[in-house]
């Protein structure tokens, strides 16, 4: 048996969804466009190691794109 | 000691020159660079003999490609001139990554014991050249005729004539196969209406050989917006006879003429060396060069009886070194197909295949060398801003410096899908997959005397590995045995003579009797637990295109 592919979660999953868009604007707080920008880019870094599955990455890139 | 740079060798008539109608030669290659000769001298071994024209009369001029992989010294080891060639060179192994002035990111590219060559050494291309050179006069097959450019070709069913100019005017040559390897701008190439197709990078960088009395150790330095040369990137690498290797990235708009001039480079030099430690170290600066650089390949690398190798037929960056060590892997691959279809042991067909695998290779080298280029120069906005989170990141986070790419060094390429593999039909594991290059492993020959299973490969035929002891070893023995094929035995042991033993057997995923037929370039291109004569010989047959 072939185990499950994982897949990108489009369901909803944040446990606290208020709470982690509140801390993300707060986490821009006081940088300038620039600073954001540098920011996110870690910030996709981070969060696509936490991920790791290149599938799973790719997916979440068409999400994104597709808006 | 003889000056590589300055040597100059003579033109000499040749009786081909006052034959009344072409003479007719097996084979003509054209360029006598590091591809064309690796070709010539594995042609000769083979008891091809070899026509090698040379467009001028001297070797590469300035250092060129410096770093020879491991794959590159083991095929000049088969061709009998690597011993000289790791004499001479500096070994390295480690790589250091540093942004800003911080080193963050360090590579070993040859972390396990139980390899007769270093992951690569640095040697100036004129040595290489040069060893090279003298390798072939010493094969009375080879007839290298300096001050010889090709400059016209006809194509017939059965060969090709070329017009050939020297200084004593022109004259014509007939060849069974053409190789062309000479080099980025081929003029056969041009000759023949193609060209190289790929994306040309938008930035400048300067290359300077740069001799000077200092001890650092044996490493590749990169830097990425170091404050010594800000906003760009810096190489340094220590090669041959006290000279360095330095690489600065100049920038699209850099004046390509201005900064050649020594008073341009000086200064870029001193604050490099001031802010390693060096201030007091005196320099010279030797041969210069701004270049710029293009990933592009030819779309075939075989048109009718002409076969491309090297750089006519492939191009990358520098980041990488898989210039000069893909080119070798070329003429690797294409002589001793060559010489199996110019001794009728396989037919035409089997080059078909040289091409398909180096095209495969060139690929592979191109994505590699595209990938390292687009994280050194970043080539928009956004490019630039990922780059610079990752190496924002590798001050703090382990898993950033992977993504840190300063070029990713030549290592040979996997044939995966060559046509001329047999599938596996047992169950292996690890790396030594069909259409792998043999990988070293220290050996123990029967006469308890210790070597290189690389070095016990048959330069010119396909070479049998047997492993183990016992029944299961004495029975494929006994099917090579009447396969009646030409095949070079060598047997691995591994009965515990040491961990040594130990290696070959698990480097190749080994059980008593297992098999693996290695091509005459040490490519796997066969394995088996318990094999048959039939099975070898149509493994044979396969990969000498005959099925």
């Amino acid at each position: 048996m072939t185990p499950m592919q994982p897949q990108l979660i489009t369901t909803p999953n944040l446990e606290a969804p208020d709470d982690f868009y509140e801390a993300l604007i707060e986490a821009h707080q006081g940088l300038s466009t620039e600073e954001s920008h540098a920011f996110n880019a870690r910030l996709v870094l981070v969060l696509a190691n936490h991920v790791g599955s290149l599938a799973v990455l790719r997916e979440a890139f068409d999400a994104a794109r597709a808006g | 000691m003889i000056d590589y740079q300055s040597l100059r060798f003579d033109y000499t008539r040749h009786a081909d020159q006052d034959a009344a109608a072409p003479a007719r030669h097996p084979v003509v290659v054209v360029g006598a660079g590091p591809v064309g000769l690796t070709l010539a001298i594995d042609l000769a071994l083979r008891q091809i003999p070899v026509v090698l024209l040379d467009n001028d009369n001297s070797l590469s001029s300035g250092s060129r490609a410096i770093c020879f992989a491991k794959r590159t010294l083991e095929v000049f080891d088969r061709l009998g001139c690597g011993d000289r060639m790791v004499d001479k060179g500096v070994s390295w192994n480690v790589g250091k990554v540093f942004f800003h002035d911080e080193q963050v990111y360090r590579f070993d590219l040859l972390p396990e014991p139980g390899h007769e060559r270093p992951a690569f050494i640095n040697l100036q291309q004129y040595y290489v050249e040069g060893y090279l050179v003298e390798r072939a006069a010493a094969l009375p097959l080879i007839d290298l005729r300096w001050n010889n450019k090709v400059t016209g070709i006809a194509q017939g069913d059965d060969g090709a004539v070329l017009t050939v100019e020297t200084p004593e005017g022109e004259y014509r040559l007939q060849a069974g196969y053409v190789a062309a390897c000479d080099g980025s701008r081929s003029n056969l190439r041009q000759m023949l209406g193609q060209e190289a197709k790929g994306r040309v990078f938008r930035d400048r960088f300067l290359i300077a050989d740069i001799t000077m009395d200092a001890q650092l150790p044996t490493e590749r330095r990169f830097w990425f917006d170091p404050s010594f040369h800000p906003g760009q990137s810096v190489l340094l690498h220590k090669q041959a006879d006290g000279m360095w290797r330095v690489d600065f990235q100049l920038g699209w708009d850099a004046d390509p003429v201005e900064e050649r001039k020594p008073e341009r480079i000086t200064p870029r030099v001193r604050a490099l060396l001031d802010s390693i430690g060096f201030e007091g170290v005196q320099f010279q600066i030797g041969w210069a060069s701004v270049y710029t650089f293009a990933c592009q390949r030819m779309e075939r690398f075989r048109h009718g009886r002409v076969l491309f190798a090297g750089d006519s037929a492939h191009g990358v960056s520098p980041f990488g070194a898989r210039g000069a060590n893909s080119g070798v892997q070329d003429a690797d691959n294409l002589a001793w197909k060559l010489a199996a279809v110019l001794a009728g042991d396989a037919p035409d067909a089997l080059l078909d295949s040289y091409a398909s695998e180096r095209e495969f290779a060139a690929d592979e080298n191109i994505r590699n060398s595209t990938r390292a280029t687009d994280f050194i120069t970043p080539k928009s906005e956004v490019s630039r801003l990922f780059r610079d989170a990752v190496l924002e990141l590798t001050k703090r986070h382990a898993f950033a410096r992977s993504l840190v790419n300063s070029g990713r060094l030549s290592v040979a390429t996997v044939l995966r899908d060559s046509p001329l593999n047999t599938p596996d039909a047992d169950p292996f594991a690890g790396a030594m997959v069909p259409g792998a290059a043999a990988a070293d492993a220290p050996v123990r020959r029967a006469d308890g005397s210790t070597g290189w299973l690389l070095r016990e490969c048959h330069v010119a035929r396909f070479t049998a590995l047997v492993f183990g002891t016992g029944d299961a070893a004495e029975r494929s023995l006994q099917a090579l045995k009447s396969s009646d094929l030409a095949l070079h035995v060598v047997r691995v042991e591994g009965t515990g003579t040491g961990a040594d033993a130990e290696l070959a057997t698990q480097r190749y995923d080994a059980q008593p009797g297992t098999v693996y037929l290695l091509r005459p370039d040490q490519h796997v291109c066969a394995r088996w637990r318990h094999p048959t004569a039939a099975k070898l010989r149509a493994a044979l047959d396969h990969a000498l295109a005959k099925a």
